[in-house]
């Protein structure tokens, strides 16, 4: 019995827990192993999940299949080159513990997500989008290099020149290629630590995609706020936000002070969270901001990070969860798509609590990879009776429009609508792992439910 | 401060050197795996631990080990003037009962290797005089014997035991004795075991440590509210200790 003997536990598989994913919906059931020693708990594992930080099924095992891994224990940055910026860390480490590491020497990830914990392997695994997108593309544009577990047990180094499909097939495939171990990523270069940030309101949706637009040509960071509760002629309306790097001259001269954030001690029952409370909220939002363009220093975590200020804030939406709805669809802005897609909502009277608008720029290398150049949508849905039925109908507007939807927030997408909109994509990414994984030891209860897995 | 560690490459281990790390202390790591310690050193190192961070083989079950691992140490960091020991072992009751050999093992790792390793650094720490700290991590489950934690409690009481004694007997000399009494912390030791209430993270409990570290504090619980559910459960009657499953 090859034991960990020194520090740590002897211990034989973990006993079945719920898991679930930042939605709270679905809930799986399953055994997820922990360790430092990633490398280890990846043998035999289904898959591998970083922070549980996808909203739906992506990071949940298979009902009766093998354990998950859990990599978050596995934090240790390996290397940290400070002239050329290139980070070589374990897959577990969070994006927090990278920014707060990288950013006092002048550097920054290259592309982050809209909350900083998720971990670096999960960045990989969703090839994940910010607002930097029209610019930076996904953070797989960035990654030099991956140390994987393939399915097979075999323990491999591969990048772009060794194994080009693989690694693409890695670079948003939600996992489902091999364990990511080991990532090497490029940073970017920083002027300094603070944000350099400008928002204004928006007074409804047609007017907002075009400032938005407008607002990328100069800014590397921009994304809309957008109620979508409020009737027309109003619908849409929102606040913009922009950002860059502050110079020198502008910023602080110390380093931003980082702060632990409070969590939410437990759930809130599922009532307590109502659609008139948001629609008073998104009100107050607007008009709190007032008319005039806002603009000033900003600390990073709070423009990066807005929701962060409360770990677990999750819990507000209770135990009947929220799903979030992503999806990307063609450009140009002024095409009437966009507002099919608004009224789609809005015949379904679907409640989003929460909408960020953001326009994306030209597609990655990642064969599954979701962004694309044209708007993308997400929008924040409470679990209900109705919920299924507004995702189908959002859907069938994607597929005749020509979008996709990010794997990522995914909870509730059909398997036929997923087929119509990948398509050719899908099938390149399924020959991969035909070479890599042909009889499917990798899985996920989204892969089950949407890449025709058997359970 | 030039800080020997053993056992830090995991757990609150890791998580305190990594405060040590960021403040720029020098750092000697002790462990028994040395491709794994080498990956911790890296990670110290980005986090700004001063000069290069020494790596030396000691295995906690190899006590012939500990001499030349405590000279090596002292050698690579060119002094010492803290030694902080977060090795150890933790098998659940149920498996210690069904394994002698673990037990064993784990008896010997917990108690009598730990003892024999912190007299041996002991004895480096005071030959060279001046003020200067041991730090070593027992538990909780050593405060009182419960039906889950038998024998891991019997090794911890008896190490807690040990260190109190140390303290008692070297302050004067300058000696400060760091007995650390962690509650449950979610680290990978305790992977898969049903989370109790209070549980802790290993960066809060190691940024109290660090404090008890510098300011020599005797007896430290992490997170601090154990040292409260402790009471209440040294209080609690036979009678209840038998009732109960925690």
């Amino acid at each position: 019995m090859n034991a960990p003997l020194t520090t740590g536990s002897v211990q034989p598989e973990p006993p079945p827990t719920e898991l679930v994913g930042w939605g709270n919906h679905p809930r799986a059931v399953g055994r997820q192993r922990l360790s430092e020693d990633l490398e280890r708990i990846t043998d035999g594992a289904a898959l591998t999940r970083g922070l549980g930080r996808s909203y739906g099924d992506a990071s949940l095992p298979v009902a009766g299949s093998r354990p998950v891994a859990g990599s978050p224990l596995a934090d240790r940055v390996l290397s940290f080159d400070r002239q050329r910026g290139i980070v070589r860390a374990e897959a577990g480490v969070t994006l927090m513990r990278l920014n707060r590491l990288s950013l006092p020497r002048g550097w920054f990830t290259p592309v982050t997500p809209g909350t900083h914990w998720v971990t670096l392997g999960g960045m990989v695994a969703a090839d994940v989008h910010g607002k930097n997108h029209h610019v930076a593309g996904t953070f797989g544009e960035h990654v030099r290099a991956l140390r994987m577990r393939l399915a097979d047990g075999r323990i491999v180094e591969i990048d772009e020149a060794s194994e080009a499909q693989l690694f693409r097939a890695t670079l948003g495939g939600m996992g489902l290629t091999g364990h990511v171990l080991e990532v090497e990523f490029a940073m970017q270069p920083v002027t300094t630590p603070w944000i350099w940030q400008e928002s204004e309101q928006v007074p409804n949706f047609d007017r907002a995609l075009e400032r938005l637009e407008a607002a990328g040509r100069d800014w590397p960071f921009t994304v809309l706020w957008s109620d979508l509760l409020i009737g027309e002629p109003h619908l849409g309306r929102g606040l913009l936000m922009k950002g860059r790097w502050a110079t020198a001259d502008e910023a602080p001269a110390q380093v931003p002070p980082w702060r632990a954030a409070p969590t939410l001690p437990f759930p809130l029952p599922s009532w307590a969270l109502q659609t008139w409370m948001l629609g008073i909220g998104n009100r107050l939002n607007y008009w709190k901001h007032g008319a005039a363009v806002r603009r000033g220093i900003e600390h990073p975590e709070t423009c990066f990070y807005p929701l962060d200020v409360i770990r677990q804030w999750n819990g507000v939406y209770g135990r009947r969860g929220f799903t979030q709805y992503q999806c990307v669809l063609p450009g140009p802005h002024t095409h009437p798509r966009h507002r099919r897609f608004l009224q789609t909502l809005r015949a379904r009277r679907a409640d989003v609590f929460l909408c960020v608008i953001k326009d994306c720029g030209p597609a990655g290398r990642g064969l599954l990879s979701f962004p694309f150049p044209g708007v993308s949508y997400a929008l924040d849905l409470p679990i209900g009776p109705y919920t299924q039925a507004v995702v189908d109908a959002l859907n069938d507007v994607v597929v005749e429009e020509g979008g996709r939807i990010y794997l990522a927030k995914d909870a509730l997408t059909r398997a036929d609508h997923y087929r119509a909109m990948e398509g050719e994509r899908l099938r390149n990414f399924t020959a991969v792992r035909d070479v890599w994984d042909p009889q499917r030891r990798l899985k996920s209860a989204l892969s089950v439910r949407l890449l025709g897995d058997v359970a | 401060m030039k800080v020997a560690l053993f056992g830090a490459s995991k757990g609150m281990g890791r998580a305190v050197a990594r405060l040590l790390a960021e403040r720029g202390d020098t750092l000697c790591l002790l462990g028994r795996d040395r491709a794994d310690l080498e990956r911790s050193a890296a990670d110290l190192s980005v986090r700004g631990a001063a000069g290069t961070v020494g790596i030396v083989d000691c295995d906690l079950l190899e006590p012939g080990s500990f001499v030349p691992a405590l000279d090596a140490a002292v050698m690579a960091l060119g002094g010492l003037d803290a030694v902080v020991v977060t090795a150890g072992l933790f098998a659940t009751q149920d498996a210690l009962e069904r394994d002698a050999a673990l037990r064993a093992r784990l008896l010997a790792a917990d108690f009598t290797n730990t003892v024999l390793f912190c007299e041996l650094a002991r004895e480096q720490l005071m030959a060279a005089g001046g003020a200067k700290r041991l730090c070593v991590f027992s538990s909780v489950a050593g405060d009182r014997a419960r039906k889950p934690v038998i024998l891991y409690g019997a090794a911890k009481a008896g190490l807690s035991h040990y260190l109190s004694g140390l303290d008692y007997k070297f302050h004067a000399d300058g000696l400060r004795t760091i007995l650390v009494k962690p509650g449950f912390v979610k680290t990978g030791m305790t992977a898969g075991l049903p989370v109790p209430p209070f549980a802790g993270e290993p960066e809060s409990v190691a940024a109290r440590v660090v404090r008890a570290l510098d300011r020599g504090t005797p007896v430290v619980y992490a997170p601090g509210i154990w040292r409260w559910v402790m009471q209440i459960i040294c209080l609690l009657p036979r009678a209840v200790m038998r009732r109960i499953a925690f």
